[in-house]
């Protein structure tokens, strides 16, 4: 077991293409850190950089203090699982597990036993003896996972180890992964598109765009006080939604209605490189139905109304979306997320409001419903840049802060 | 929809079968005469009105065509070995590496295999005489060889190119060597490849008529195709083509056990399983 730090870290491919560039990571001892971001933006790249499968261009990869750029895989005492589970296809499940401990030069009794014990584990003992090509997406799967953990390594690695299996056996080897994590405690750096498997696995996300790392932390921390537009809209299912707003005086006039905004924002609006427009975006939880709150509440935000198109009630609370009039939010940020396949479902642009009511709240397509939404929760942002500009000391403070 | 495929089916039936009997019926009709007596040879018919084992006595008895048979076997198992060997390594690197000058390399390879082979007899003839290499097995070994590589290297490559390229990693992460990754796991898996190759290049060299005419001048070396022409029978008044038939069925013998014992190894899809659910 080992920490992992990434020191400036950058990849250039023969051809030109820079995959990663600069990356500044430290993965403390047993730690579980999720690599998450589109397709594309490097993920595999930086995790095959640390597996030793892909040259480091420049920086410095430390595996347990010591500089390992330049050791082979083999020597950097690291398991990954891959994509594709990589399973030999030649040998049985206990050939498969046993082949990095005979690599290893153990004998075989001591190999048998480590064998038998991660088959236990991973409830592989009934199929030891079959080979690859007759088990279960799900069972291949296990099968690259006991590959992996069978010879303690110092971390593990993985590569979207998830995504060719159906969503329910998705979901139930994700918790598989979690236990198994925390019961060995071995450093475990996890790639993933999927930003719900980000939120639910990991101790901290970093959220990568185009070879850059965008923002490092725990999951809540990204969800609350993401640093910037693209972190904002990546992160949360139904995403954040986003509206474009024109800076009036003291205020930013919305779809919504008039927004106040107070003296920090003010201040920063002053600057003269300042924006002429802003990006505002609100979490669907954090609208509500305008019959359910009571005066005080309505007071930290506005109320607007807005033509209801579809409710699906999901029994905890109902989703609601509204129809809203006006142009969209753009922003490279945004239209990189929309263009992204591994967020399909990202509604953050539409010509829709996404909003997450309480389940009372006696709403019906069709009528026109007046809904409110809480200002101390909201986040402009920077359209050039992708800036939050509601941060403070890194915490959103929403648009009122003094 | 089952009628159509029923139709297909009965198309396909059809079309195959005309062209299995289109091969068959010489192979057939060459059996046919290896067991005929001499006085029934050209009466015509298909089934031999007297059976004999005469014909395939005979060339056995002579010293030449048992000769012939031991220089054919050696001198094309030896060239399959070596050409699998070498083609084996040059394709690995061909579908797995970037290396300068990786295109010309495939380029010559083609080119050698395009090119005309009449054409480099008599340099060939005048090397070897020079060389002390005329009339020896390494004589033919050498000129089978340089043609079944680039037959050799483009079977290969393509079956290498489907191993997936995750294997080899997942083998370096679990602690193998370069070496150990392909031995262990790449060769396995390109296995099929490496018999379908060998099958071919067997072949080539054990019906290679042109240089094994033009390379060899005795029994040291000549191999069973050419030792068939220089059959004559035991007079000169004697007809040699019933011991012709017969020594015609004996040499495909061994390409028929060589295919079916490698034919066992060609198990298709024997890398399914390795990726994906
Ligand atoms: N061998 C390579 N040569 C050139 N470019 C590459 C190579 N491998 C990956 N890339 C590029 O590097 C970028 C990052 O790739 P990758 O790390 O695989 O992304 P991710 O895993 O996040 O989807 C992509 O733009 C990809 O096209
Ligand atoms: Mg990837």
């Amino acid at each position: 077991m080992a920490d992992i730090v990434l020191d400036k870290v950058s990849k250039k491919f023969p051809d030109g293409t820079i995959a990663v560039r600069d990356v500044d990571l430290e993965i403390a001892d047993g730690e579980f850190v999720i690599l998450v971001g589109p397709s594309g933006c490097g993920k595999s790249t930086t995790l095959n950089m640390i597996a030793g499968l892909e040259d480091i261009s420049s920086g410095e990869l430390r595996i347990g203090g010591e500089r390992v750029n330049d050791k082979a895989p083999r020597d950097r005492d690291i398991a990954m699982v891959f994509q594709s589970y990589a399973l030999y296809p030649n040998m049985t499940v206990r050939e498969n597990m046993a082949f990095p401990l005979q690599l290893a030069k153990l004998d075989k009794k001591t190999i048998n036993q480590k064998v038998e014990e991660a088959a236990k584990v991973l409830e592989l003992t009934p199929l030891l003896d079959r080979r690859p090509a007759n088990l279960s997406g799900g069972q291949r799967q296990r099968v690259a996972m006991g590959r992996a953990i069978v010879r303690k390594p110092k971390a593990f690695l993985m590569d979207e180890p998830l995504s060719n299996l159906d969503a329910k056996l998705r979901v139930q080897m994700r918790t598989v992964v979690s236990r198994l994590q925390k019961r060995l405690g071995t450093t475990t750096v996890y790639v993933t598109h999927d930003q719900t498997e980000a939120m639910t696995l990991g101790d901290r996300v970093v959220i990568m765009r185009g070879g850059a790392v965008q923002q490092v932390g725990p999951p809540q921390e990204l969800y609350d006080n993401p640093h910037n537009l693209f972190v904002a809209g990546f992160i949360g299912s139904p995403s954040m939604n986003f509206l474009p707003a024109a800076i009036e005086e003291s205020r930013l006039r919305t779809a919504l209605g008039d927004v106040p905004i107070g003296d920090r924002i003010r201040r920063e609006l002053s600057r003269a490189d300042a924006p002429r427009e802003l990006i505002l975006g609100i979490r669907p939880e954090h609208f509500e139905d305008a019959e359910l709150i009571d005066e005080e509440t309505r007071r930290r935000g506005i109320v607007f109304e807005a033509p209801v198109d579809i409710v699906e009630s999901m029994g905890s609370d109902k989703y609601v979306y509204l129809t809203v009039e006006g142009e969209r939010a753009t922003a490279a940020e945004l239209e990189e997320l929309a263009a992204d396949a591994g967020a399909a479902d990202f509604t953050g642009v539409g010509s829709h409001l996404v909003t997450r009511l309480s389940a009372e709240s006696t709403v019906t397509e069709g009528q026109n419903r007046r809904v409110w939404f809480n200002l101390e929760k909201i986040h402009l942002f920077n359209p050039a840049d992708g800036r939050n500009l509601t941060l403070r000391e890194g915490r959103a403070a929403g648009a009122l802060a003094d | 929809m089952a009628d159509t495929t029923t139709r297909v089916k009965l198309q396909w039936g059809v079309l195959n079968t005309v062209v299995v009997v289109f091969a068959l019926i010489p192979v057939l009709w060459i059996m046919s005469l290896s067991f005929k007596t001499p006085a029934t040879l050209t009466d015509g018919k298909f089934i031999p009105r007297e059976w004999t084992l005469e014909n395939y006595r005979n060339i056995f008895d002579t010293d030449q065509f048992v000769r012939a048979l031991v220089n054919s076997i050696g001198i094309a198992l030896i060239a399959t070995v070596i050409a699998v060997v070498l083609g084996t390594m040059a394709a690995y690197a061909i579908a797995r590496l970037d290396f300068p000058g990786k295109r010309l390399l495939v380029g010559v390879a083609l080119l050698i295999a395009m090119f005309p082979q009449v054409s480099l007899v008599s340099p060939l003839f005048e090397i070897e005489r020079q060389l002390g290499l005329f009339d020896t097995w390494p004589g033919l070994i050498l000129p089978y060889i340089t043609f079944a590589l680039p037959l050799a290297i483009y079977t290969l490559s393509a079956f290498f190119k489907q191993v997936p390229w995750d294997l080899e990693k997942a083998a370096k992460m679990d602690g193998a060597t370069q070496g150990q990754a392909f031995r262990r796991v790449i060769a396995p898996l390109a296995a099929p490849g490496v018999f379908t190759t060998a099958i071919l290049v067997f072949i080539f060299c054990w019906n290679d008529f042109l240089f094994a005419i033009s390379l060899t001048s005795t029994e040291r070396s000549r191999t069973v195709p050419v030792a068939l022409s220089f059959f004559t029978g035991e007079s000169q008044f004697e007809d040699p083509t019933g011991a012709i038939c017969a020594a015609a069925v004996v040499i495909t013998v061994p390409i028929i056990l060589f295919v079916l014992f490698f034919q066992r190894r060609i198990v298709s899809g024997l890398t399914s399983g390795a990726v994906k659910g």
